[in-house]
């Protein structure tokens, strides 16, 4: 049976998905209460993969938390922390508790994190690992063994559109389809012009896309991820307008912003709808999508 | 010409190998860590005044033409009474040198260097890894460039997302492997081999690790 998430995709009603992040430890508090409060607005919800490559309660687990409490999940999964076993063997675990959405991705380095000198696995990369689970969808292992009981996934992959030199990523990203992604959440975009160019690219093959909108908080955080995020482009303007806000009110202005933004992307149909990335303030999402008018 | 690449160890890592082994003989190496200036002459010097002044008592030194090479017992066996002196042979080559030494005199040897990678220099006292032996060569389809070694994570199917304008997400001296392989194989007209969706390597090429060939009779 198709996932929600996948039935909401092929609906063609402007898709809605956002995340949340499992805590570092056993309190489940926080996250729960972000479950709670997104759960019944978007579409579905990603569970991030100790992501920046910092030791995290696992993805599998925040999934399953948020099925528990009646949301839908995507699961994401780095290639950073587990072999092809290791991987094939969390597909059939969350196949069997009802997770059917998948994330692919490579996973940000080792060194990144805070476990600087562990061993970065990456016997897989993203695309293999989407080709990995076509496979299991048809009864076989990666070595070729026969499956007892199938699995079925909607599965997708991120692109990055303001990535420089694009070319390479394209290739990657065709390589993602042909691997088997039905959707892609793309990594923050703040020019909506680049975006649509991009579009006329993306328009061409068989897949979903998602625009990543990741929330300002202020100018200074906006200023950070130029400097220091690969692929993501805050123009100067949109800098500028964060930090025109009123002293305390940074935040509030981010938001509108990425109201604004989400508005125009869905008014101007450029994609299938957005993912909303509020790192660490997933409790204002509900008042993005209301000043997108989503609500 | 490919060499071994090596770097000195934490004075304190070397302090605590050391520890307890007063009387020290010295090796140096005149080939690879000669070029990286890691165990040539003058740093040879250098570790006897260093540990002289730690309170060790230097039984003697030595520079071996290639520590590698089998012939360095012979050559160490000229000064085998110093070498009986010593709690401990203080080996600055790479590790190559350091366990055929190891393989060959009863004593015990401590490197006093940490062997990075084997690799090309590239520019004066600049050195790059550029193959890991890795048993499987798919350079045929990358333009001559190798993704398992200069991918910071290995990736075979084109860059990861964190590839900033032609450098990797770990360190903006590094280039991105799959920036130059495109870049490489767009000159060569030859992009559709970037564009073949690549199978998951086999991480055990032709020897699985430990390495041994033997090389049949002709």
């Amino acid at each position: 049976m198709p996932s929600s998430f996948k039935k909401a995709l092929e609906s063609g009603k402007f898709v809605v998905t956002s995340e949340v992040a499992p805590p570092k430890g056993t309190n489940l508090e926080k996250m729960v209460h972000h479950i709670e409060l997104l759960k019944d607005k978007v579409d579905a919800m990603n569970v991030t993969d100790h992501q920046s490559s910092v030791m995290r309660y696992p993805s599998l687990g925040g999934a399953i938390l948020v099925k528990e409490m009646g949301g839908e999940p995507i699961l994401q999964m780095t290639c950073r922390d587990r072999n092809r076993l290791a991987l094939q063997a969390d597909l059939l675990f969350a196949s069997s508790r009802g997770i059917n959405n998948v994330l692919c991705l490579t996973g940000d380095s080792v060194i990144l994190g805070d476990h600087k000198e562990a061993k970065g696995v990456f016997d897989l990369d993203s695309s293999q690992l989407l080709s990995a689970i076509r496979r299991l969808e048809k009864g076989k292992d990666l070595g070729g063994n026969d499956l007892e009981g199938g699995v079925s996934f909607c599965a997708g992959a991120i692109v990055t559109p303001e990535a420089n030199p694009i070319e390479p990523q394209l290739i990657k990203f065709e390589k993602k389809i042909e691997a088997g992604a039905e959707f892609i959440q793309t990594q923050a975009v703040y020019d909506l012009d680049n975006f649509k160019k991009f579009m006329e690219y993306a328009r061409q093959f068989p897949v979903k896309i998602l625009a990543g909108i990741i929330l300002l908080t202020s100018a200074p955080m906006a200023r950070f991820m130029n400097k220091n995020v690969a692929g993501v482009n805050v123009p100067q303007d949109l800098i500028d307008e964060m930090a025109a806000a009123p002293k305390g009110r940074a935040l509030e202005k981010g938001i509108e912003i990425a109201g604004r933004m989400i508005k125009r992307v869905k008014e101007e149909r450029m994609c299938d709808g957005v993912h909303i990335m509020a790192i660490g303030k997933e409790e204002v999402v509900p008042d993005i999508m209301a000043a997108a008018g989503l609500t | 010409m490919i060499r071994s690449i090596t770097q000195q160890k934490p004075e304190e890592e070397l302090d605590r190998l050391l520890e307890g082994l007063g009387r020290v003989f010295i090796v140096g190496c005149g080939t690879c860590t000669t070029l990286t200036n890691t165990g040539g002459g003058p740093q040879v010097e250098a570790m006897k005044e260093t540990q002289t002044k730690k309170g060790k008592l230097i039984t003697g030194s030595v520079i071996l033409p290639v520590a590698c090479d089998n012939i360095s017992t012979v050559a160490l066996a000229e000064f085998g009474q110093q070498i009986g002196l010593a709690d401990v042979l203080l080996i600055m080559s790479c590790a190559f040198g350091v366990q055929t030494i190891a393989r060959q005199i009863k004593k015990v040897v401590v490197p006093a260097l940490d062997t990075l990678f084997i690799g090309k220099e590239t520019g004066v006292g600049l050195f790059d890894e550029i193959c890991s032996q890795c048993g499987a060569c798919i350079i045929g389809e990358t333009g001559g460039i190798c993704p398992v070694t200069s991918c910071h994570k290995g990736l075979v199917n084109g860059p990861c997302g964190g590839t900033n304008d032609g450098m990797c997400e770990i360190d903006k001296q590094k280039d991105c492997a799959w920036t130059l392989i495109y870049n490489r194989l767009k000159d060569l007209n030859r992009l559709d081999a970037m564009r073949t969706l690549q199978k998951p390597r086999n991480h055990h090429g032709g020897e699985p690790r430990p390495g041994k060939l033997r090389i049949a009779a002709s």
